[in-house]
């Protein structure tokens, strides 16, 4: 057994004794207003303490084992950011206090603006979207604004058929009609594209590589394609951290960029957050940025809100400034030559991974892969296993599944992301137990995970009768 | 690795990149050791100067308040927060019981059945909630306090561009800053999707015409914007009628940290939960029929529905929800509503000693108030913010921009931080402005 997750059959908060409700505390408020109950649990502070450990050794990290999530970047998160982060310092400055009091942020905010800026090859950011999905809805909107100034409504966002959810889901939640075009050999498809945009083409957004791990090698005919429709081309920064020194944004043609910096520029991903999602335009679409915008006027740092025809704001304050911090610190590290070496040792680990991986399973599309390549789990079909099934066994080697069942392109799909700070011996180790279960006995494939903290998971019963809180639970006790 | 691919070095892997796209390297400085970078940044960070070394009366929606030492080292497990999404429940057994807890906490706060895992902030779990309401009535009006944080109206806009919704004011009563009722009644129309409202408002008094303002919505959502700490002390939204809460629950154990990362706050009632944004955690069995927990209802979400999907959001404030969820457990119930309540009282103290200061009224506006309230001044307030800072002290929020009609005012607010000292020198710095 290479693997064995912790388990404790750990009661909810709410499950355990702990001292009685000590009823209404003085507190001078009128009864029509006062609550006359508050039914939370009362536990001894190590109690708590051990039930948060305790589910925490439950849980699976970066710092637990590899955890290649395609298109996730999981990667290594450096200490000395997390522990900046945390200070004080950062930890109680209130985004209202006075300009001359938040000197210091500013000009963390003023100098990570630039760097992003100038790693992508565009001419002015916003540190304001707090993850990847609201730098896309900010992106829309800004090119709404602009092409509206323009006196031009456009109703339609063009996406490749590989592209992510939340790209289909943005363009939704901003009343655009989708338009998917198909790939052809896993790229996008000239032809098909250019039939797909025109005068009602607000944008075609596309990430670069794309989700199968292929650089989209006609960019610039894409780039043509979109501008002579006098569209404005996206580009999903998911996938950034394979092009880093080696090409950018702004060289390909982009407009807008959004960045992931809990991907690329390795902020920890929280168990599902925070992130943040700042974003980068050219020139033409500067006016029209979120307020406000850091500006540095004779050495001092501002906060500039006179901007007439900003977009307005897509969250409160300025951003995720934790994480922001953290992405300023883990790029000063880095530097130039820092962060082009990230690149290419992803890229490499990628292949490499990916060499193993084909002998064992088919791998779509011909030809090196960037960051990540997609596998199938097709094969399993005929043994009546799927793709989880393998992935659920993977658990029980120690290894975090790849992500499955996208890029739907891909029947099958298991999505692979190394990423840089992953050695050689660890996907070594990944390929060779791979292989291992895939010699395996159906059974054993359709019964995992066997080492995981639980069993496979019923989450269609889940969905069937949703109990959602302890409120839910308390009037439906569990049968069993 | 170069061998096994057989390249002679890493350049052929970049092939498919065109000669005419290509950069050479970047144009950022080179990198530098941690120590040294370590160095940078705390010596950048000094500059600043926060709650932490000297006393803030900064509110608005973000509230200095003491969260204890176990809070971090629970958030600092790496096993949470270096883990993503819980998209393989097997593996992630532990965040998704803490998070399934979380949202026991908010429902049990917002007397709501359904809490989904966060939201980015307040502001954006209120333009959530608005395009919810239209999903679920069709309707494109949703009426708002014009006494609202004017961040957060801006949010609101943004987010209903694409459901072609529209904003409608409703003034509030002069004597208590809350709601005007009449205008409220007048207001409501076959097209109202949703009425929002702040309990407390944002001028500080809580509303305690809870039962008229149900009542005057009609056949609209009602959402509620609250704030979770004063919930443990007040009646719960969802027992006067609330559809939807929402609210910015950084005050539950999480830090202002410049104004992110926060914690969007999302309930809603179980009979609406397949309308409703965001993750939501269920419990269930694993295959020997154990208790298990795991993402659920996610044919709402975005990597299923894609356009269709109910929101776009895919990372969220999990760990946040984390921080709150562990704060409320290591308080306790009865923690809980003792801080609250000792909000309410730092309040009336530094209300009633403020309102002493000659040239000063506070709290402009009557009722009851959690930890917050407006002060009026006689004099020009960037002055007098000016001159608090000189003597140690970052005063209220002005309101004078954003409300003219108040004239020099601005939002103070005090919590369980401040010390009678704090307060006293906060006071001590108004009356030297008076001499």
């Amino acid at each position: 057994m290479k693997f064995r997750q912790a388990y404790y059959a750990e009661p909810l908060l709410f499950e355990k004794a702990g001292a009685p409700n000590g009823g209404v505390p003085d507190c001078p408020l009128p009864p029509r207003l006062r609550r006359e109950l508050l039914d939370l649990p009362n536990l001894p502070e190590p109690e708590v303490v051990r039930h948060f450990t305790r589910l925490s050794q439950m849980n699976f990290g970066i710092d637990s084992g590899f955890y290649p999530l395609g298109s996730c970047t999981m990667k290594f998160n450096p200490k000395f950011t997390e522990e900046i982060a945390r200070l004080p310092e950062v930890a109680r400055t209130h985004p209202h206090q006075e300009e001359s009091t938040v000197q210091g942020h500013l000009q963390v905010l003023y100098e990570l603006q630039e760097m992003l800026r100038l790693i992508a090859g565009m001419d002015a950011v916003t540190l304001q979207p707090a993850a990847g999905a609201q730098g896309e809805f900010t992106g829309l909107l800004l090119a709404k604004a602009y092409l509206e100034a323009r006196g031009e409504h456009r109703t339609q966002v063009v996406l490749p058929d590989t592209a992510h959810g939340t790209n289909f889901a943005t363009a939704g939640m901003l009343g655009f009609e989708v338009v998917e075009v198909p790939s052809r050999d896993g790229r996008v498809d000239g032809d098909a594209l250019r039939h797909a945009v025109g005068p009602q083409t607000l944008a075609f957004m596309i990430t670069n590589p794309n989700t199968l791990g292929l650089f989209e090698r006609d960019i610039l005919g894409i780039a043509t394609t979109v501008h002579q429709a006098g569209a404005l081309l996206y580009y999903d920064g998911a996938n950034f951290n394979a092009i880093l020194g080696r090409t950018s944004p702004g060289a390909m043609g982009f407009d807008i960029v959004h960045f992931n910096l809990h991907k690329t520029f390795t902020t920890p991903h929280g168990g599902g957050g925070p992130g943040a999602g700042p974003v980068a335009v050219k020139r033409h679409l500067e006016p029209y940025l979120p307020v406000p915008v850091v500006a540095k006027v004779e050495g001092t740092y501002r906060l500039d809100y006179d901007r007439p025809k900003s977009i307005g704001k897509v969250r409160a304050w300025y951003g995720n400034y934790g994480l922001l911090l953290r992405a300023y610190g883990y790029i000063l590290a880095q530097g130039a030559d820092g962060l082009a070496a990230v690149t290419d040792r992803a890229v490499l680990n990628a292949n490499y991974l990916k060499t193993k991986v084909e002998r064992l399973l088919p791998v779509p599309f011909d030809g090196p892969r960037m960051h990540e390549f997609v596998a199938s789990g097709s094969p399993l079909q005929a043994r009546g296993l799927r793709t989880m099934d393998l992935a659920k066994r993977l658990m029980d080697f120690g290894h975090h599944p790849p992500t499955v069942y996208f890029p739907h392109l891909v029947e099958e799909a298991i999505m692979i992301e190394p990423t840089e700070t992953e050695a050689k011996e660890t996907m070594d180790g990944f390929a060779a137990d791979l292989e291992a279960i895939l010699g395996e006995p159906d059974h054993v494939l359709k019964n995992a995970p066997h080492h995981a903290a639980v069993a496979r998971v019923d989450e269609v019963q889940a969905a069937r009768e949703p109990i959602l809180s302890w409120r839910m639970k308390r009037r439906k006790p569990e049968t069993s | 690795m170069l061998r096994e691919l057989g390249l002679p070095n890493v350049e052929a892997l970049f092939d498919d990149i065109p000669e005419k796209v290509r950069v050479k390297g970047l144009p950022i400085p080179a990198g530098r050791g941690e120590q040294d970078v370590v160095h940078h940044i705390t010596a950048i960070l000094r500059k600043n100067r926060g709650g932490d070394v000297m006393p803030t009366f900064l509110g608005g929606g973000l509230y200095d308040h003491f969260v204890p030492a176990s809070v971090r080292a629970i958030t600092s497990r790496s096993e949470f927060y270096t883990a993503y999404t819980p998209y393989q429940a097997e593996l992630s057994q532990g965040i998704l019981q803490a998070l399934f807890e979380y949202q026991s906490l908010i429902a049990e706060l917002t007397g709501l059945d359904v809490a989904n895992t966060s939201m980015y902030d307040g502001s954006t779990a209120l333009g959530e909630a608005a395009l919810m309401a239209h999903r679920l009535n069709g309707r494109k009006e949703i009426l708002v306090p014009r006494s609202m944080h004017w961040e957060r109206r801006q949010v609101l806009t943004s987010y209903l561009h694409g459901a072609g919704m529209r904003i409608r004011d409703i003034p509030w009563e002069e004597k208590t800053g809350l709601l005007n009722l009449s205008a409220l009644r007048l207001g409501v129309t076959p097209d109202t999707a949703a009425v929002y409202f702040e309990n407390p408002g944002f001028f500080g008094p809580f509303e305690d015409r809870v039962d008229e303002i149900r009542a005057a919505a009609g056949e609209a959502l009602l959402i509620v914007g609250a704030n979770p700490l004063a919930l443990a002390v007040t009646k719960a939204p969802g027992d006067y009628g609330a559809d939807i809460v929402v609210g910015e629950g950084q005050p539950l154990g999480n830090a202002v940290n410049f104004g992110g990362p926060l914690l969007g706050i999302f309930a809603c009632r179980a009979e609406h939960v397949r309308k409703a944004p965001g993750r939501i955690i269920g419990l269930t069995k694993d295959a020997k029929g154990h208790r298990a927990f795991c993402m659920t209802l996610v044919t709402r979400e975005q990597h299923i529905r894609r356009e269709k999907a109910m929101s776009n959001i895919c990372t969220n404030q999990t760990l946040m929800a984390v921080a709150a969820v562990a704060y409320a457990a290591v308080l306790g119930g009865n923690g809980l509503r003792r801080v609250a309540a000792e909000n309410v009282h730092r309040a009336r103290r530094l209300m009633a000693a403020i309102n002493r200061v000659p040239g000063f009224a506070a709290p402009l506006f009557d009722g009851y108030h959690f930890n917050e309230f407006v002060v009026r001044s006689t004099r020009d307030y960037g002055e007098i913010s000016r001159s608090l800072l000189d003597q140690g002290v970052h005063g209220g929020l002005s309101l004078t921009k954003a409300f003219p009609e108040l004239g020099q005012s601005a939002l103070f607010a005090t919590t369980e931080v401040h010390t009678d000292e704090d307060q006293d020198r906060l006071v001590k710095a108004l009356e030297a402005l008076t001499r």
